[in-house]
């Protein structure tokens, strides 16, 4: 018998009970949807962690002083002032791998103009500072070498501290605000970053090093190294090197432990991309066993459905269907539930995670393998539960099929 | 002329609990092309399983069965299939329609499983609805035709394989006794083309309808002689008219 006849039979069984057909394919529906759904999602907060962290800058080493210890009580990351500048120039000079490095002084600060008044961080760095850490301006510019050469007295705001001292819509470039009572003359505006992780990043006024050291602090040391490495392969080469260089500039003896601390990107990126490559993986092996029970609501159904049939199958094996057809019938009856299934599935998978991720204000991309396997599975799902109940029809003996009443 | 059906010493037992049932004890029987036998006896007396067996449904415990030639026993399922398909037809009681499907697909199943091609299916169908007079009903379905149609069906469906024998198990056991009458003409007339009809019934009206009756009780069969009081229908319905 030619195969298209046997699916034209499978068809109009599935059409002859529709709700029933309608319900079953539900539950294929709800699983596939849902692997892709979950899919998208966790692929859209895997890519939003990775250029989250990228946009801190390519490549970047954080350099900052272990925790100053008193009395075996730990007093916090950075709380030792052992950085300093001459590290920061013996890091430039030095290392081959480390295509540029700033300091990094903050000190947190009251800012003035007129009757409003805002506290934030002031971060002291020098003007190569984008060059590490992209920091690029919406309006007006950075300062230039000569500006530090000569401590000059301007600052760059983030985006929240403009909004928290200006009135909506001002154009603050030239006015001049006070910082912890020194005047300072606004020379531009940082692009909004947004959060990384816990910290607001627009929430900060960039000076350079220079004024910081001689109008508002004057201490010798600097809170923190950002250097950038020359190349993505280079990171745990300069890594390397800017510790020999730090542990040298520091005198620290063999024995001695460091007394600073390097937070590498990359680490962190392939850190949190494995977390969230795990929990990706996660929801989705929840929802693939949704799929399973789509599939086993489909063999429950086909058991339904060959129980009620019985007397079908009686009369189509008296005139000559063979165990082959009556089973090759029956499979492809599930298998048409769970492709039908499966197709409507994926066009709700591709649907909702647009919508999510709409909803949710993440990317939420669809990739093609996960609308391609989580089809194939539903399809397999549907063979390997349509199979037992086939099989049971396709071994009734005719007497007793005809029988049955 | 070789016999259509030759059976020996054919036995059947049942296993019901502990307790073995003998459906036939030992039944030999031969049935030439073109008879028209009916095969009679109460219920209980084996003559369902002797249906069954004959129509290949079902596989005697013991003794040999040669149909059109084929020693039935060495065949397997599939092969007893195909048999079933080309040389038997089949009619029922409960004339066993599919349901929610037209008169002509009902009758074009037996060729879809034989592996006849659409177009060739379609004539053919139309054509066997034709012979049993429902040219103008192909495509209703079961549930809009009368219980006689129904039949008129399964009969098309029966014939439409061009089958050595037409197998009849009560055909007339679900019809009133007009319509039952209309039916045994069909078979009257379609044995007088040559079809070879094994009719199975307990109504000794309907049996008085055949050329040879066979009568069975316990198994085993009692009497087996030619009809010499045949009733035939077209004769009946020429006395009617007149």
């Amino acid at each position: 018998m030619p195969f298209t006849e046997t699916v034209r039979i499978a068809l109009r069984a599935i059409l002859t009970n529709k709700m029933r057909s309608a319900l079953t394919m539900l539950g294929i529906i709800i699983g596939v949807a849902s692997v892709i759904m979950l899919a998208a999602i966790g692929n859209g907060s895997s890519l939003q962690i990775r250029q989250n962290i990228e946009s801190l800058g390519a490549n970047l080493l954080q350099i900052s002083p272990t925790a100053a210890r008193e009395g075996g009580v730990s007093l916090g990351a950075g709380s030792r002032p052992s950085l300093t500048m001459a590290d920061v120039q013996a890091i430039a000079q030095q290392d081959t791998a480390v295509a540029a490095v700033v300091p990094v002084l903050s000190i947190s600060g009251q800012v003035v103009w007129g009757p409003n008044n805002y506290e934030t961080s002031i971060q002291g760095t020098t003007w190569n500072y984008g060059q590490v850490r992209p920091t690029p301006v919406a309006e007006g510019r950075s300062f230039t070498p000569q500006e530090q050469a000569q401590s000059a007295t301007v600052a760059v705001l983030g985006a929240t501290v403009l909004q928290n001292l200006f009135p909506p819509g001002f154009n603050p470039i030239g006015q001049t605000i006070e910082i912890n009572r020194v005047p300072f003359t606004v020379i531009g505006v940082l692009q909004t970053e947004g959060a990384t992780g816990f910290v607001n990043q627009d929430d900060r006024i960039i000076i350079p090093i220079t004024t910081m050291e001689n109008d508002l602090d004057s201490v010798p040391f600097v809170n923190q190294i950002l250097a950038s490495a020359k190349s993505a392969a280079d990171m745990n080469l300069a890594q390397a090197e800017i510790t020999a260089t730090l542990r040298a500039d520091h005198h620290l003896a063999p024995s001695q432990a460091d007394d600073f601390q390097i937070f590498n990107q990359a680490t962190l990126l392939s850190s949190l991309s494995s977390v969230s490559a795990t929990l990706t993986a996660l929801l989705t092996g929840v929802a693939a066993i949704s799929l399973l029970v789509g599939g086993i609501g489909i063999m429950n159904i086909m058991l339904v459905s060959v129980t009620e049939r019985t007397r079908e199958i009686g009369i189509r094996k008296a005139i000559g269907a063979t165990r082959g057809m009556i089973l090759t019938q029956f499979v492809i009856e599930a298998v048409t539930v769970s492709a039908l299934g499966g197709l409507l599935g994926a066009i709700v998978g591709v649907g909702g995670s647009g919508i999510l991720g709409r909803l949710m204000h993440t990317p939420a991309p669809v990739s093609g393998t996960s609308v391609a396997v989580a089809f194939l599975f539903a399809l397999l799902v549907g063979v390997v539960f349509g199979v037992y109940p086939a099989r049971k029809a396709a071994l009734l003996k005719p007497i007793d099929a005809l029988r049955f009443e | 002329m070789d016999a259509l059906i030759r059976m020996e010493a054919i036995t059947k037992v049942y296993t019901v609990g502990d307790e073995p049932l003998w459906a036939l004890r030992g039944v030999s029987l031969q049935v030439m092309p073109g008879e028209y036998v009916a095969i009679m006896g109460p219920s209980g007396s084996g003559k369902s399983t002797m249906m069954n067996i004959l129509g290949c449904l079902d596989r005697p415990t013991d003794g040999r069965y040669w149909f059109d030639g084929v020693d039935v026993g060495s065949l397997n399922d599939d092969e007893l299939t195909l048999l079933r398909n080309q040389k038997i037809g089949f009619v029922f009681q409960s004339f066993n329609l599919l349901p929610r499907t037209t008169a002509l697909e009902n009758v074009e199943l037996a060729l879809l499983y034989a592996g006849v091609r659409a177009a060739e299916r379609r004539r053919r169908a139309i054509e066997a609805l034709e012979q049993v007079g429902l040219g103008d009903r192909l495509h209703h379905k079961p549930n809009e035709l009368s219980g006689g149609q129904q039949q008129r069906v399964a009969i098309a469906r029966a014939l439409v394989n061009h089958p050595r024998l037409l197998l009849a198990d009560e055909p007339t056991g679900a019809l009133d006794s007009h319509t039952s009458e209309e039916i045994l003409g069909l078979f009257e007339a379609l044995n007088d083309q040559g079809h070879t009809v094994i009719l199975v019934t307990h109504e000794p009206d309907v049996g008085q309808h055949a050329k040879r009756i066979i009568r069975f009780q316990d198994g085993q069969i009692i009497a087996d002689q030619r009809n010499a009081e045949r009733r035939r229908v077209v004769a009946q319905a020429q006395k009617g008219g007149t």
